[in-house]
């Protein structure tokens, strides 16, 4: 790890001028994925800023959303009364992350911006367009299963890593963010972005923004939902596929449904035509089957990913079972 | 390096401990402060262009913390880039707490922060400052071992012993938590501590024992 210089302001808008007007100082919350990060030499940055002191923690009601601070544990929103009540969708994908101990101390900010598990971006020796724009991707025709079958491109076909974004996609979630120049609201879905030609650029927050929040809005999905992760291990494992499902149902009929994936693509993935498809019909293991047949409409696998085309249909089927307590 | 570096060897015997480490630690300190050096390149040469002096000592600047470790205060000096874990094994000489992967995927490094078992080896030491740890050493009462302890002993929780501290940490927590009610749910919240040795239906066994004895953990 370099050297580097550490500050921790009490004021937001201290953090804010010290990242925006410093290319090489960042944000750490819970420092799970920096430090990580820096101890690999990836990410060498020579300004922290310790957002530790800002009030970010609280977890309560505001508009009719349930206001998720940018700081709240990952264990605390896992376990909190009000989301528990509200959005289990949510509780539930925190859970399936990482272990007890690493929630104990990944903020919600931070699980939103953690950065990709591809091991060409872990390993300072292989080529990585994310890492280094212009020397290349090594998953492409490298050991590459982990990775997209969605939304990739030629530069870029690495996943987002977060269980907890693939529940906020499906809720409607919308990210508070305070930066230099104000502050703004952005859709979880427009939060991440794809790869296309420069997946160097991570996410759509700016140099300087800071994650003050995230609203989750009331919904009807606080009963018939699931979160499914299937991994290499039953525990302690980065998603191969994740499936968030909830529903609505009205005896066995779809009201409404939301549905969305992890491990597939570089933004998590949510599958609006599925949903569409959902409403109004039965709740049945053939209604579920060609929803999933519609939500792989477009999937493109590589070499050592192919299972993924199998996988992904079969963990939507599922997960959308569980949700309903269709057998 | 030299070896007149070392001098530990010419030591009279009762200076050994002490001073050993104290030479120790110096060279330590200015052999990471050249690797930094070496390794900051934009740093140190954006600090050269800025006037040397002034520049290097901010950017390598100590940081003063205020930590408990297992009850007792301490001030302490410290780099901004050391882990909790360095801190404690190396600073402190609690070297109870292990280094397994040292990449947040192991376990052996298991601590409590106010209270929450979290891992140190992506804990920056500077990001503790004012709370109070706990570490393995500060686990028993005196002599007397801590319950979890006791029923590792008992059922064979561990062979190598190498993941234990990590493991004892996280099982004490685990009960706390309310996360030992079932068999499934110790090993859910136990996966966080990895053993080699494969120990985990004793260590299931051990947390068990102590959940249901009841006692206080
Ligand atoms: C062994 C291991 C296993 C894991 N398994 C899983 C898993 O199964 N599922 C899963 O989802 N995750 C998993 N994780 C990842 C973990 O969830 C993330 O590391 C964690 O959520 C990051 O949060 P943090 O607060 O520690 O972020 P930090 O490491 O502090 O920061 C990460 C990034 O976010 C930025 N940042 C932080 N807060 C803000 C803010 N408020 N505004 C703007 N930027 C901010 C930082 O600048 C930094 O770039 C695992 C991690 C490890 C080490
Ligand atoms: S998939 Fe993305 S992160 Fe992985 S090597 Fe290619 S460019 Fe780098
Ligand atoms: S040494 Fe910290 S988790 Fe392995
Ligand atoms: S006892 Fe050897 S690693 Fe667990």
């Amino acid at each position: 790890m370099i050297q580097f210089q550490y500050v921790k302001p009490s004021k937001s808008k201290a953090a804010i001028d010290t990242v925006a007007k410093d290319q090489s100082a960042v944000f750490i919350a819970g420092g799970t994925n920096l430090v990580d990060l820096m101890k690999r030499g990836v990410m060498n940055p020579e300004k922290l800023v310790d957002i530790n002191k800002l009030p970010l923690r609280k977890i309560e009601r505001e508009n009719g959303n349930v206001r998720i601070g940018a700081l709240a544990l990952n264990g605390a929103v896992a376990e909190d009364k009000l989301v528990l009540e509200k959005h289990p969708l949510l509780a539930q994908a925190l859970n399936a992350g990482a272990s007890a101990q690493l929630r104990n101390m990944a903020t919600v900010g931070g699980n939103m911006m953690q950065r990709v598990r591809c091991p060409y971006f872990y390993d300072t020796a292989m080529p990585c367009n994310k890492r280094e724009p212009g020397t290349g991707c090594g998953a492409l025709e490298g050991y590459n299963r982990m990775h997209a079958i969605f939304g990739h491109s030629d530069k870029c076909i690495a996943v987002n890593p977060s269980d907890m974004n693939v529940a906020l996609v499906a809720l409607d979630a919308v990210v508070l963010v305070s930066g230099p120049k104000g502050d703004r609201k952005i859709p979880f879905a427009e939060f991440h972005r794809l790869p296309g030609d420069t997946p160097q650029i991570h996410t759509n927050l700016q140099q300087g923004e800071l994650i003050m929040a995230v609203d989750v809005p009331e919904n009807p999905y606080t009963k018939n939902v699931n979160y499914l992760k299937v991994r290499d291990r039953n525990s302690y494992a980065f998603a191969l596929v994740s499936v968030a499902a909830a529903l609505d149902l009205d005896g066995s009929t779809i009201k409404s449904a939301r549905l969305a994936m992890g491990g597939v693509a570089h933004k998590p993935w949510r599958l609006n035509e599925a949903e569409q498809f959902l409403a109004g019909k039965p709740a049945t293991e053939a209604t579920f089957l060609q929803a999933a047949q519609i939500a792989m409409r477009g999937a493109k696998a590589f070499e050592h990913n192919k299972f993924k085309l199998t996988l992904g249909p079969n963990t939507i089927v599922q997960a959308l079972k569980n949700a309903s307590g269709v057998a | 390096m030299s070896s007149d570096k070392f001098p530990e060897k010419n030591l009279p015997e009762e200076e050994n401990g002490p001073q050993h480490s104290d030479a120790r630690r110096t060279f330590l300190k200015q052999s990471s402060l050249l690797t930094a050096l070496a390794l900051a390149p934009s740093a140190a040469i954006k600090a050269a262009e800025l006037k040397f002096e002034e520049k290097v000592a901010a950017v390598f600047e100590q940081v003063k913390v205020t930590l408990g470790i297992n009850g007792k205060k301490h001030k302490l000096s410290i780099e901004p880039r050391a882990t909790l874990l360095d801190l404690l094994r190396e600073q402190m000489h609690l070297t109870g707490t292990k280094k397994g992967c040292d990449y947040g995927q192991c376990g052996a490094c298991t601590v409590h922060v106010d209270g929450q078992r979290v891992l140190s080896c992506l804990t920056l030491a500077a990001m503790v400052d004012g709370k109070e740890v706990t570490t393995i050493e500060g686990l028993a009462n005196g002599d007397k071992l801590h319950p979890m302890q006791e029923a590792f002993i008992k059922h064979d929780g561990f062979q190598c012993g190498y993941c234990t501290p990590g493991q004892i940490m996280s099982a004490v927590a685990c009960v706390r938590e309310g996360h030992a009610d079932s068999d499934e749910e110790i090993r859910e919240y136990m996966s966080g501590n990895i053993c080699r040795c494969g120990a985990y239906p004793n260590i299931v066994n051990a947390i068990k024992e102590v959940k249901n004895g009841g006692q206080r953990v």
